[in-house]
């Protein structure tokens, strides 16, 4: 018996490993940001799947709005560590190790 | 035929997300990875109001998406104008391995946890509370409720990292050199859109008290007005500079700490509105939250220090 919130808490888990792991592994600055925000999506999703209550019940407000303000500081941070990538290749052009 | 209908789509929208985000993480082309991750976006946004969250589908769809997909794309013009990419050597194969399976054990733990958790439905839920106290918040959305008057506070700690991200990309350099401006027919789409979403920002932090939307949303919308007008060339996006630019700044979490310490007057504690007030008072916090976070979203998009900061040369430009 699959449920629309085991579906997409499943799908949250997923996607979060796979952020996770090529934050990890990849080696590009660019590319591993974009997979931190692929991972926050996974981990926004679990919350928004617990939230769930059914198609006919209201869902539990308390879990939105802590995505609503996660989304947000993820975005801060992202514009953060692309400011601060932006700084790093502008002054080092020799040499580098991640 | 509803159930069995909306599961397939569940399921088809699953492995489309899925997908894309392995597309987006591991294609060749950088360019090629940013598009998919802001089609990506998009997508969650349907997952979202699939499982009745049309307030965190709008913030997805804006900031998540949007917003971000524009940082990533201005990001990776830095590598063409700037130094030749460096080509990454790839990893040893040990380590590419023991983080796959400790990747793939965390998995496999989570969701484990995951499916326990549901199956007996353990833990306290605050949801039947902020129901049963909705009617004295002053609004009628719920997410409205619990982000700006029953956990308040966090959201006014979130407008403060806000700031806190802004500050540091200040101070990491000056802002990315304007694009050249754009040709007639791409100023006449500025000139349509920007007003447009100027006005739906505005419906937006309205209809935020008692549907989904509110200042976040309406923030990523005004944002989108200026990023779509540095697109088009204009030299500050709209933005005033100096000193007005500072106080809109910090307009949010200022407004949002004065009304919170101003409550405190009485017996109240910080934050705890008077019921009669609320409605008005949270209304007054999201106007200042509003412009607060659109203006940082367009200056954290400028890259840095607008040029027309370092000493107030330039002044006029609205």
């Amino acid at each position: 018996m699959l449920e629309t919130s085991t579906l997409y808490g499943l799908l949250g888990i997923v996607l979060a490993s796979l952020g996770l792991h090529a934050v990890i592994l990849q080696t590009d600055t660019l590319r591993r940001v974009l997979a931190i925000n692929i991972l926050g999506v996974g981990v926004f999703l679990v919350f928004i799947a617990t939230a769930y209550n059914g198609p006919d019940a209201a869902p539990d407000p308390v879990p939105h709005a802590l995505v609503l303000t996660g989304i947000v500081v993820a975005v801060a941070a992202t514009a953060l560590a692309l400011a601060l990538r932006r700084r790093l290749e502008s002054s080092a052009e020799d040499g580098d190790d991640e | 035929m509803s159930f069995d209908a909306l599961l397939i789509l569940d399921v088809l929208l699953a492995a489309l997300l899925l997908m894309l985000a392995i597309a987006a993480l591991h294609s060749h082309s950088m360019h090629q990875s940013i598009i998919l991750f802001i089609v990506f976006g998009l997508v969650t946004a349907l997952a979202w109001a699939r499982l009745k969250a049309p307030d965190v589908a709008l913030a997805e769809a804006t900031i998540g998406s949007g917003v971000a997909g524009a940082l990533l794309l201005a990001a990776l013009r830095d590598n063409r104008s700037g130094s030749a990419i460096t080509p990454s050597p790839g990893r040893p194969a040990w380590q590419v391995l023991s983080v796959t399976y400790l990747v793939i054990g965390l998995m496999l733990t989570a969701a484990w946890a995951f499916l326990d958790a549901h199956a007996n439905n353990s833990g306290p839920r605050l949801g039947g509370l902020v129901q049963a106290e909705l009617a004295n918040s002053g609004v009628g959305n719920p997410v409205t409720a619990v982000l700006l008057n029953f956990r308040a506070f966090d959201t006014l700690l979130e407008l403060a990292v806000l700031l806190a991200a802004l500050l540091g990309v200040l101070l990491l350099g000056p802002a990315r050199p304007a694009p050249r401006p754009a040709g007639p027919v791409v100023t006449q789409l500025v000139a349509w859109l920007t007003p447009l979403l100027i006005v739906s920002a505005g419906y937006v932090l309205w209809v935020g008290a008692h549907a989904p939307g509110g200042a976040f949303q309406a923030g990523a919308l005004l944002a989108a007005g200026g990023i779509i007008m540095r697109l088009g060339g204009s030299r500050y996006s709209g933005l005033p500079s100096g000193f007005w630019m500072r106080l809109i700044a910090v307009g949010g979490s200022g407004v949002f700490l004065f009304v919170g310490l101003a409550a405190m007057s009485g017996d109240a504690s910080l934050l705890q509105y008077p019921r009669d007030w609320a409605g008005t008072l949270i209304l007054l916090i999201e106007i200042f939250a509003t412009l607060s976070i659109a203006a940082s979203l367009v200056l954290v998009y400028l890259g840095g220090r607008p040029d027309a900061w370092a000493p107030d040369q330039e002044r006029g430009h609205a």
